[in-house]
């Protein structure tokens, strides 16, 4: 039988709302400590808060993953993938159950950790790779092998601040791909760089787990999943949803999402709303998913919604925002009389030059008083067509856009 | 913990025990001192990327190390020296104040530094494990090369004042390590506290000002009327400060009971502080 490597009893994490973010001012816990004694009069336990104010980020979680298996995890947002890794690399503590792992833990929550601005890429080769848990000789050894992945050598003396974002996410990854630990967790960090790189990364990748390593691996982009997973676990709302064989639960995922089952997360939270988008997709041309775009000509998208009160002077907004959140395009159409009932909006749009990489889509529906209802799409979109522009991610910019050069010259002197 | 070793029945098909396990955290005291020796190296890269980083675009660079303790040294020997008429035990005002703010420059600015850097890292913490302790204590190591250069200025006055080293300058080092052990006890609290509470940041100005006027740095302790001694005692600082002056000049009180009542103090700031930094650690990463 296989040897267990991570094995996850009843693992639990729970949230006090609104404290994830915010920080304490001193005064609040004086008051608190003001009123506390009332509290133990009335013969409520100090820390007695009700279920009511937190939320389980995590609940009741089981699992085991055996030795060089590469585990996908797939969800939504907000799901509890991410705080699932953060208790397995020990960033923070679960509330209850254990979890036990055999063999040192490496961790990619985020592309570049523990990079210095002022620091060179040499220096921050090491200053990452320690901060991962390397050792300095580990480091050593590998260092050519990082750098060569890197494939920034002529900037290894260049201060990290002056590097472009592809430069640094190809350093940041090349010290984690090295690292030589034997359990891997990998948040979503691959949706980042050009697609060049990203292959190179998953290529890396199924070399680690042959070398009999095991990966969690967590990402919205399902080719990756089928391409690199053995076993992928669908979390949904803090505990598992499914757990088993690659195309099995990456197909009920899929079929969840096309069949309109949950499409869209977060109810309506049972109250009837006036209208509210239910999911979207890309109708044509067809691709090998509903949210991936492989055209840089024209394609139609449709938005499905369920209006239930009529609207009259209607406003339907759509727009698209890159991954940073900046807006990259958007369009609107006034003046709509819609009835109840579902319906249907197309748009057919004459093509998005864009760099290839995960977008989303914000759809709007405003009557003429207030606005009924607001959708940041998921699944994302996903730009995946042919890079035009210059072969380096870092001098391609942002649009995807092909040209030719031709040179017309009047020059008459010697040539060389 | 290792009672509940035989409840899973995946432990029949491992061999060893597991590397990590993770639970809930329990308990006041889970210090891993194995752990925090196996990233000693982790330690001395903070550290060297604090050096490497520190005077980063500046244009006068280490100088900056000389510059603060100078030109108090400048301002004390001018106001309290020359105007106030401070008693100095007989030394030059300048050595006499040199030789308290060498020392306390190196506290201010370690505790100063510690108390930021959980905050200053918090993306690191939440993005990978290390043990946090080592925050705080690179950015108290890191000072000590501050005070190497500053040293150095000290030689240079102390030829310039005729003033022959004595043999207790060997023992200034020990005094040198309480300082440490002070900013490190006092710096890990206030840096867990820190993550939590913002207002720490806004009371260390005032905390590092008053506590250099409950140390003897502008005056000799002598000052101090004796039977106040045992209370002034309790600040750490006043026996590292009055002693590091008398190891290295031979003026001033030499080391007495105080200083005991002064480790006593520094040992029990570093426990202290030290445990409460581990009781917060776990909630770090959540409420930073």
């Amino acid at each position: 039988m296989k040897k267990v490597a991570i094995a996850i009893d009843g693992i639990g994490k729970r949230y006090r709302i609104g404290r994830r973010e915010r920080y304490l001012a001193l005064r609040d816990v004086l008051a608190n400590a003001a009123k506390a004694p009332l509290r133990l009069l009335r013969g409520r336990p100090q820390n007695g808060e009700d279920e009511d104010d937190h939320i389980w980020a995590l609940k009741d979680i089981q699992l085991e993953i055996g030795q060089g298996e590469i585990l996908g995890m797939v969800g939504r947002n907000g799901a509890g993938k991410t705080t699932l890794l953060k208790v397995l690399t020990r960033i923070t503590k679960p509330t209850s159950g254990r979890a036990r792992i055999w063999g040192r833990v490496g961790s990619l929550l985020e592309v570049g950790t523990g990079f210095h601005p002022e620091l060179s890429g040499r220096d921050n080769i090491f200053m990452s790779g320690s901060i991962l848990g390397m050792k300095k000789t580990e480091i050593k050894r590998r260092f050519d092998e990082i750098v060569d992945f890197s494939g920034i050598e002529k900037f290894l003396d260049t201060p990290a601040k002056h590097y472009s974002s592809g430069m640094y996410t190809r350093l940041g990854f090349a010290v984690a791909a090295h690292l030589e630990t034997e359990v891997l967790l990998v948040d979503e960090v691959l949706a980042v760089g050009d697609l060049e790189f990203q292959k190179k990364c998953l290529g890396k990748m199924k070399e680690v787990s042959s070398g009999g390593r095991t990966v969690i691996l967590v990402s919205h982009q399902m080719n990756q999943i089928r391409r690199l997973c053995d076993k992928v676990l669908w979390m949904e709302s803090g505990q598992v949803r499914r757990c088993g064989p690659t195309a099995e639960v990456v197909g009920a995922y899929e079929a969840a999402f096309g069949s309109g089952e949950t499409v869209r997360q977060g109810g309506s939270g049972g109250k009837k709303v006036k209208a509210r988008f239910l999911s979207w997709k890309i109708v044509e041309p067809r691709a090998e998913l509903p949210n991936l775009l492989t055209t840089l000509g024209p394609f139609t998208v449709r938005f499905r919604a369920e209006i239930n009160q009529p609207v009259r002077l209607g406003v339907h907004g759509v727009e698209i925002n890159d991954a940073a959140g900046q807006l990259v395009w958007g369009n609107a159409a006034y003046n709509l009389t819609l009835r109840p009932g579902i319906h249907e909006f197309e748009h057919r749009i004459e093509g998005l030059p864009l760099k290839p990489g995960p977008y989303s889509w914000r759809v709007t529906l405003f009557d003429e008083f207030e606005r009924i209802d607001m959708w940041d799409c998921l699944p994302e979109l996903m730009i995946g067509t042919k890079p035009q522009g210059h072969p380096r991610d870092e001098w391609a910019g942002f649009l995807n856009v092909g040209s030719q050069l031709s040179i017309h010259s009047n020059g008459t002197g010697p040539t060389a | 913990m290792q009672g509940e070793v035989h409840d899973l029945a995946t432990e029949a098909i491992q061999e060893g025990a597991a590397t990590f396990d993770i639970v809930p955290p329990r308990g006041w005291f889970d210090l891993d001192l194995r752990e925090l020796w196996a990233s000693r190296e982790l330690l001395w890269f903070l550290v060297w990327r604090d050096l490497k980083v520190r005077y980063k675009q500046t244009a006068i660079g280490v100088g900056w190390v000389v510059i603060q303790p100078v030109a108090t040294m400048l301002i004390f020997s001018v106001f309290f020296g020359r105007l106030a008429r401070m008693p100095s035990d007989g030394l030059p005002y300048p050595v006499f104040y040199y030789c308290a703010l060498l020392p306390w420059t190196y506290f201010a600015t370690a505790l100063t530094n510690a108390t930021q850097t959980i905050i200053e890292h918090e993306r690191v913490i939440t993005k990978v494990y290390f043990p946090r302790v080592l925050l705080p204590m690179s950015a108290v190591l890191s000072g000590l090369i501050d005070v190497a250069v500053s040293m150095v200025i000290l030689v240079g006055m102390m030829l310039y004042y005729h003033l022959a080293p004595k043999p207790t300058a060997l023992l200034a080092p020990l005094f040198l390590l309480l300082a440490i052990a002070t900013a490190l006890g006092v710096g890990l609290a206030l840096s867990a506290l820190n993550a939590i509470y913002r207002d720490v940041r806004h009371a260390m100005p005032f905390l590092i000002q008053f506590w250099m006027f409950a140390s003897p740095v502008a005056y000799p302790s002598s000052l101090v009327p004796a039977h106040w001694r045992w209370l002034y005692g309790l600040n750490p600082m006043a026996g590292v400060i009055e002693g590091f002056r008398w190891a290295l000049t031979g003026h001033g009180q030499p080391p007495s009971g105080f200083l005991f009542v002064s480790a006593f103090c520094v040992l029990l700031s570093l426990v202290g502080g030290l445990l409460y930094f581990k009781k917060m650690e776990g909630a770090m990463s959540d409420r930073i």
